[in-house]
């Protein structure tokens, strides 16, 4: 649940951090020869520590909105998988104890040289708690699952919110190196013991180093995470930032409670419409089309299996006898062959072959949990509060052996603003991507869309709804802030605009109509009186002539 | 004279009877239960035709109908009872008024108008479904045509009926304004009619006594004539049995002043009593350009577009009127009727008037 990853799709550069690997520092001379000046080996921890930037650290306003999405993240994926709706409590506050401490040092130095004005914009230190009602951690991995990079339970092929098994224990990392401070974890399963961990990452062995550890009776029950640390950050800056964030996950969580409380002491409350869940996703083997040599080697190390028929069956997604018989066949690899006695050239050829076959099936969905519409509906309607909203969830698709779905929604009017631009709101496995728009796909297809083809004019309250949910979000940077121009994405997320657009094109098609009725009705309602009134006087008559009749007439004629 | 003084009184019953029908038309409509429509001429250009005997434009046969029913109708079919019903409120209380009041008078009735050329559209409306012209329903545009001579006569609105006014007492004219329109002709020593498109030229007129030597009534038409003066100039045509005479330049749109005056426009193609057929077009013409040997400018593009259009123009099928704009091609020519100033302030009431007027008696 927390998020841990060790490369389980080998074009994830990230895999190479996950052994042990090595650091050449070389220095170029500069005429053309370089020298090898010294080896040295880096753990995991510490790659990340030289490389935050990757991971999104990259300064004190960056860092606090990361540290607190990747703690979210992970507090709705342990709710997500054990199947109750999320309960998510943070609280930001400032770490008074470094202030005070701070103040006392600048006092006894020249006051003009430090800014001690504790409302400036300047990095401070916080101290961020992150509650959550999961499944909890247990006890044996709890160190682990918070002091070590790229230890996690996400390791395996189906959709969740985190995917490099990183996140949770950067932002632990990142508040160790700016405070110096040990990070807290509480954490039960809903078993008899509460368990509470003090730890530091050991950053150079990639680590936890256990500080104090305490049993406490579980006597309520209770089952969840509690996660606190200390940072450095800059609030004042990340605050639309993470309040944008904190809504748009509210959006495509409605199932979730979520609360927080900002070092000001304001409370920001999104409460759940819903208490119903999409379906969980399911565990899933890897797709013939998304295997690469490494994942063959891996899996023929561990199998059982005695001859490729049953190597094929076993290890992959919808890969039946049928289909390995087939398989085996125009690939001319002998089907009773030893998988462990392949040679390397035999698996090089193996990969090759599984790329090409036309006839594997397409990965299912069952992996997939996509939000639905009635969900998409609820969480829209709550926080854009619009007076329309169109919903398209696509079939589900793949790209290279990964499968995915595409929704697409269009919300319209209510509280939506009319821009110049329409909003774009974009989402990944249920993850709001805040940073980078023009550079997603989505926002491309988005300006080369003929809106006014759909009665879309600019300046209309329009807001666009797109989420991808897969078992490999195609990122095109580990920051995970914007999808790639995969055509097969491209299509399904153009397809599904389309098909909202056309949803919204119907409805203002009928409000124009309804607005040109009331219109024509007020026309008649506003002359006709007035035709009545002029002839009676004209006419010298005393009374003017009934033209009820002749009203409800026009409405009758125009109903049918 | 009693008999025309009847005539005009007579004529205000009438429009006020046609208006009244009008209204009472639509109110037994909707007290059927119908959707009130009416039924007028059409205007388009398709519909309008020249007649060779009445001399003037007039509608065909082709008809429009306007129903409330109609979504796009209601608003002009509201605007156009609401003129019938303003304009018999001014025919009952025998007040005038201008196409600008209407417009700004509808805003009243919380009928407005988008704008000017929107309500004078309803007013021709009005005139074609009653035929009547909007003068008759005391409608008038801004004056600024006169008259001039020895005219008496005898006013017929409110506060002044009865009493009467020699056209000469003025020496700059009397307005040809609503009172005077609707007023009864009483007497007069004149034995034609001359108009004159200029104001300068019309006061030069006054000074040389031109009235007195050629025993006249001048009209100053300023520009091309409005209807009223029109209508002025056809009454003292048909009372009087004067003869008209019109001076204007010598270019092609002096030319359609007179003829407009002559055979009337095609906006007015709905109305009778606007035109003149017997008055005469006496100068300039482009030949007196050349027998003048007037003082003259070059015709510019526009002129010479215009006079293209004139000759394919049914009103000018006259033998005069083709052979003058043929000139007028011929020598690119044109001059004001001021030009005759080169031979002296006098000798265009001197020499040219006598021997035009002559020349028309003649004819």
């Amino acid at each position: 649940m927390f998020k841990r990853f060790l490369g389980a799709h080998p074009e994830n550069d990230k895999r190479k951090t996950k052994s042990n690997h090595s650091i050449y520092h070389v220095v170029s001379r500069g005429d053309g020869w370089a020298v090898v000046q010294s080896f040295e080996q880096i753990s995991a921890a510490d790659f990340f520590y030289r490389n935050r930037d990757l991971a999104g650290f990259t300064n004190p306003t960056r860092a606090i909105f990361s540290s607190l999405r990747e703690l979210v993240e992970n507090s709705l994926d342990a709710a997500d998988q054990s199947g109750i709706p999320s309960d998510v409590y943070i609280r930001l506050s400032y770490d008074h104890e470094r202030v005070v401490k701070e103040a006392d040092e600048v006092k006894s130095k020249d006051e003009n040289l430090f800014d001690n004005d504790v409302n400036s914009s300047e990095p401070k230190v916080y101290r961020l708690r992150v509650a959550d009602n999961g499944s909890g951690v247990p006890a044996r991995h709890i160190p682990s699952a918070f002091g070590q990079v790229l230890f996690g339970s996400k390791y395996k092929l189906k959709q969740a919110r985190g995917t490099f098994g990183l996140g949770g224990t950067m932002a632990l990392l990142y508040g160790q190196i700016t405070t110096h401070k040990p990070a807290f974890v509480v954490s039960s399963t809903g078993g008899a013991r509460i368990y509470m961990y003090k730890l530091v990452v050991d950053i150079q062995r990639n680590r936890p180093i256990i500080m104090d550890r305490k049993l406490l009776l579980n006597k309520e029950g209770w089952r969840g995470t509690i996660v606190e640390f200390s940072l450095e950050g800059d609030y004042a800056k990340a605050m639309s930032r993470i309040l944008e964030y904190l809504k748009q996950t509210a959006l495509v969580n409605p199932y979730a409670n979520i609360t927080f409380i900002d070092p000001k002491g304001r409370l920001y409350r999104f409460s759940r419409v819903t208490t119903k869940m999409p379906p969980p996703p399911k565990e899933t083997k890897p797709h013939p089309y998304g295997i690469d040599v490494e994942t063959i080697q891996r899996l023929i190390r561990i199998t059982p299996c005695r001859n490729m028929i049953d190597f094929m069956r076993n290890h992959f997604h919808r890969v039946g006898e049928k289909t390995a018989h087939n398989f085996l066949e125009s690939a001319g690899i002998g089907k009773t062959r030893t998988p462990k006695r392949l040679s390397q050239e035999g698996i090089v050829r193996l990969v090759k072959m599984m790329k090409r076959f036309r006839a594997f099936l397409p990965p299912d969905a069952s992996c997939l949990s996509p939000i639905g519409e009635e969900l998409l509906k609820a969480g829209i309607l709550k926080e854009l509060k619009p007076e329309f909203i169109a919903i398209c969830q696509r079939q589900p698709s793949t790209y290279s052996g990964h499968p995915f779905i595409v929704e697409a929604a269009i919300a319209y009017g209510g509280e939506i603003q009319g821009k110049n631009d329409i909003v774009l709101y974009r989402f990944a496995n249920r993850i709001p991507l805040l940073y980078d728009e023009a550079s997603d796909v989505s926002w491309r297809i988005i300006k080369r869309i003929n809106w006014r083809r759909y009665k879309v004019t600019t300046g209309m309250p329009i807001a666009i709804l797109v989420h991808i949910c897969s078992t490999k979000v195609p990122y095109k940077t580990v920051g995970k802030e914007f999808i790639a121009d995969r055509p097969e994405v491209k299509r399904e997320i153009l397809n599904g605009i389309r098909e909202a657009a056309r949803q919204l094109q119907h409805f203002l098609t009928k409000r124009e109509h309804v607005e040109k009725e009331r219109r024509r009705l007020s026309t008649f309602s506003k002359y006709l009186p007035k035709i009545a009134r002029f002839s009676t006087e004209l006419a010298g008559k005393e009374k003017a002539p009934n033209i009820k009749k002749l009203l409800s007439s026009v409405r009758k004629y125009e109903e049918n | 004279m009693k008999k025309t003084k009847s005539a005009t009184l007579e004529r205000k019953k009438e429009i006020i009877t046609a208006l009244e029908d009008f209204g009472l038309n639509l109110y037994e409509q909707m007290e059927k239960g119908v959707f009130p429509s009416i039924k007028m001429p059409s205007r388009s250009i398709e519909n309008i035709h020249y007649s060779s005997d009445l001399r003037q434009y007039v509608l065909g046969e082709r008809a429009v109908r306007r129903s409330a029913r109609n979504i796009r109708h209601i608003r002009p079919f509201t605007q156009l009872v609401w003129a019938a019903y303003f304009a018999h409120e001014l025919a009952k209380h025998r007040k005038t008024s201008t196409l600008r009041d209407v417009y700004y008078s509808a805003q009243a009735y919380n009928m407005s108008f988008k704008d000017q050329p929107e309500s004078n559209n309803i007013i021709t409306d009005l005139e074609t479904v009653s035929g009547f012209a909007r003068e008759d329903f005391n409608v008038f545009p801004e004056e600024r045509s006169a008259i001039f001579g020895d005219l008496t006569i005898e006013y017929t609105v409110p506060g002044y009926e009865g009493k009467q006014l020699n056209l000469t007492s003025h020496p700059d004219g009397v307005m040809i304004g609503p009172a005077l329109t609707s007023a009864e002709f009483a007497k007069t020593g004149a034995d034609k009619v001359i108009a004159i498109e200029k104001g300068g030229l019309f006061t030069r007129f006054v000074e040389e006594q031109v009235h007195k030597k050629f025993n006249a009534l001048l009209v100053l038409t300023a520009g091309q004539a409005p209807r009223a003066t029109r209508h002025f100039i056809h009454r003292l045509n048909k009372e009087l049995n004067l003869p008209v005479s019109i001076f204007t330049d010598g270019d092609p749109w002096g030319m359609h002043i007179a003829m407009v005056i002559i055979s009337g426009s095609a906006n007015a193609a709905h109305l009778r009593g606007l035109a003149t057929p017997d008055a005469k077009w006496s100068g300039v013409w482009a030949s007196d350009i050349v027998e003048y040997k007037l003082p003259s400018d070059p015709l510019t593009d526009i002129d010479v577009k215009r006079l293209y259009e004139l000759q394919k123009d049914p009103r000018y099928e006259g033998k005069l009127w083709q052979k003058e704009a043929k000139k007028f091609l011929k020598i690119r020519k044109k001059a004001e009727q001021e030009a005759f100033s080169r031979y002296g302030l006098t000798y265009i009431v001197d020499e040219y008037l006598p021997a035009k007027l002559e020349a028309f008696e003649k004819s």
